[in-house]
């Protein structure tokens, strides 16, 4: 009895020695779990590795570390397919039971990740999907956004045109939800300065035969086009809007996806081309600089919109982590972090908005040759107006 | 519309027709002729695509890199008929869907390794590259103009190849009773894959005339796939002159649709495909 009794004893304080050790062992070695769920094959592949690239870098910078921990990386190849989201989201949070989730490109897919975020409560970086209802009626405390809404480049637009005195436009772009909201957001600041839109044409995505919407602006001949296109679509519209020989007669504007990542495919049909967007070839900031040699020399490659992105999420997650003294699992505290840092972007400072959307400068970017050159700010920071969002 | 716009939008659908029907001719061929269902088809318009961007990089000249990628389509639409295809026709269409399927996975996937992920584009010859003054602000890209009358030698010489040689006898027959033909002593064989490499050929002489208007990018084969069976279909399994009215009616629809409906406009060609199916089941022109 009472050999068993000491024997029990001396299980139990082995036990709890043995306990407490691995507590210590493991608050020590605990990582920081980052999952990263981006497209790493199919049209938007480009995309997902320069994010990964971007926050991969500013971890480096910091030692390896955020919130002065190790990082422990989970990589799911989203596809950009909206079917597979929810699972793929799912497998992050419930099996690898990841503190953050940083994705995607695709918006259908970001909607659907941002769901499982906001019903597991578990943190979101939108590093680029620019649909409005992330940080609109979808807002969520725990979903925050690096990049930007498809309403602020093309908002600053509308708004730059007017002040232009540009009259009349008519539009164009796929019938998809980016596609819209970026000629509403055009729409609604270019009708309040005065200006009308004369057509809005659109098409189905990804249809690429623009050849009668041409037509068409030759005989409504409007002061200007207003297009949203992006990648091989863009490359199309850019070269056939200039082989009609509208280019010379009708100036085109556009948010500066039209010429991002694709003035190579243009073969000089983009040339002096004005778009606008959050970020530019040849800002001026000493961040930028530091940022794009650092990323040159690691990566082999120059850095893009996308890399910023991904940069700047792994640097919100990093405000939010110091707030809360380094630990994940302090998520209100992680959160308030986050929603009152002044973060030192490669684009120039900004802040988040009440949505969690960036509150940032827009810039008129004009193509010089194969880049995108910074004119001006066109709009000093530009807070996406976050309608429907109740937080 | 005025009358400077509607006859501009006819040339639109015209040229746009045309150049759908040099994609769909390919197909109509080896789904007609041959009894396969060819998935790939949309990938070997990519390959074209691709081999127009890689030749002209590397000659510096599209009418070069054309002249050296028809024969290298042959080749491989020769060889792939060989390895893959002439094991499948006495297999059901199942089997067939499984590895043209196969087929447009791997290509693209081949694609991203050899070529990478990037839109690229592709120069048009200096001697083509103006264009022909319409109304006071619209031109006309000579480009353009200049692949609507290869497409039109082409139709031409199909028609003619099929209708007039003994080649395209051996071919409709091989297709009407392929055991009397091989009976009568002729390699039937051979015949296929003849039609198999022209079918490729055809896809991808498209891809490398479009190159230089349409850029080259990731998965534009499955843009082209589904049209090409619209106007098949339209036309009549197998019949090339069939695929040429086919796709000259979807190239008017898709024009006129765009611009008189447009919130329909995604639509408009499948309504037309209805229609023509509820009055002739079996396309404008039946096979034959």
């Amino acid at each position: 009895m009472m050999k068993n009794t000491f024997k029990l004893a001396g299980n139990l304080a082995l036990t709890l020695a043995l306990a407490a050790a691995g507590i210590g062992a493991a608050n020590a070695a605990d990582k920081v779990k980052v999952g990263l769920m981006l497209p790493y094959t199919g049209t938007y592949a480009a995309l997902g590795t320069a994010i990964t690239n971007g926050f991969k870098q500013f971890v480096d910078e910091n030692g390896g570390k955020l919130g002065g921990r190790e990082v422990e990386y989970f990589t799911v190849d989203d596809e950009s397919n909206p079917a597979k989201a929810t699972e793929n989201a799912k497998k992050l949070v419930s099996r690898d039971k990841v503190d953050v989730l940083v994705g995607t490109v695709h918006s259908g897919v970001a909607l659907a990740m941002a769901k499982v975020a906001r019903d597991t409560k578990t943190l979101m970086i939108v590093p680029n999907a620019g649909a409005n209802d992330l940080t609109g009626p979808l807002c969520s405390p725990y979903v925050f956004r690096s990049s930007f809404s498809a309403w602020q480049p093309s908002y600053a637009m509308g708004e730059a045109l007017a002040k232009k005195g540009v009259k009349s436009v008519a539009t164009v772009t796929w019938k998809y939800s980016f596609g819209e909201e970026s000629v509403a957001g055009f729409k609604e600041a270019f009708e309040k300065g005065g200006g009308k839109l004369v057509k809005e044409m659109t098409l189905p995505f990804p249809n690429v035969e623009f050849q009668p919407f041409l037509t068409e602006i030759a005989s409504a001949k409007p002061d200007a086009v207003f297009v949203f296109f992006a990648g091989a679509g863009a490359a199309k519209f850019v070269s056939d809007y200039a082989a009609a020989g509208l280019k010379n007669s009708i100036p085109l504007y556009g948010p500066g996806f039209l010429t991002d990542g694709n003035l190579g495919a243009m073969g000089g049909a983009g040339e002096g081309l004005l778009t606008t967007l959050h970020y530019a070839d040849g800002l001026t900031n000493a961040k930028d600089a530091a940022f794009r040699t650092k990323y040159a020399q690691t990566y082999k490659l120059q850095p893009d919109v996308y890399a910023v992105q991904g940069y700047d999420a792994a640097q919100m997650y990093e405000a939010g982590l110091k707030a809360a003294g380094g630990d994940p699992e302090k998520k209100d505290d992680v959160i308030k972090g986050m929603e009152s840092a002044k973060i030192d972007s490669p684009r120039g400072a900004f802040t988040l908005s009440k949505a969690h959307n960036p509150v940032q400068d827009i810039y008129m970017r004009q193509v010089k040759g194969d880049q995108n050159v910074m004119l001006e700010v066109v709009s000093k920071g530009l807070e996406d107006p976050a309608r429907g969002c109740k937080m | 519309m005025d009358f400077a716009s509607f006859l501009i939008q006819t040339l639109n659908s015209l040229q746009y027709g045309l150049l759908l029907f040099l994609v769909a001719s390919g197909l109509t061929l080896v789904f007609g002729i041959m009894g396969i269902i060819n998935l790939a088809h949309g990938s070997f318009y990519m390959i074209g695509a691709y081999l127009a961007f890689v030749l002209t990089s590397a000659t510096g000249s599209l009418v070069l890199a054309i002249v050296l990628g028809i024969p290298l389509a042959l080749a491989f639409g020769a060889f792939l008929e060989w390895a893959l295809f002439s094991h499948l026709y006495k297999r059901d269409h199942l089997e067939q869907v499984l590895l043209t399927y196969g087929l447009i996975l791997i290509f693209e996937q081949l694609r991203s390794l050899l070529v990478g992920d990037d839109v690229h584009g592709v120069a048009i010859p200096a001697f083509l590259d103006a264009s022909i003054q319409l109304t006071e602000v619209m031109s006309y890209p000579v480009y353009r103009l200049a692949i609507s009358v290869i497409c039109i030698v082409l139709a031409v010489a199909l028609y003619y190849v099929i209708q007039r040689t003994r080649l395209g006898m051996m071919i409709r027959a091989g297709n009407d009773d392929r055991g009397m033909v091989e009976a009568l002593g002729i390699n039937i064989n051979m015949i296929y894959r003849v039609v198999f490499a022209l079918g490729v050929a055809l896809a991808a002489l498209a891809g490398m005339l479009a190159a230089p208007i349409s850029s080259v990018f990731p998965n534009m084969g499955s843009h082209v796939l589904i049209i090409s069976f619209v106007i098949v279909v339209i036309g009549g399994i197998g019949s090339v002159w069939g695929a040429l009215v086919a796709a000259l009616i979807v190239g008017f629809a898709d024009t006129f649709g765009k611009v008189l409906v447009p919130e329909l406009s995604g639509i408009v060609v499948y309504v037309v495909m209805a229609v023509v199916l509820l009055w002739r089941p079996e396309g404008i022109l039946k096979k034959g």
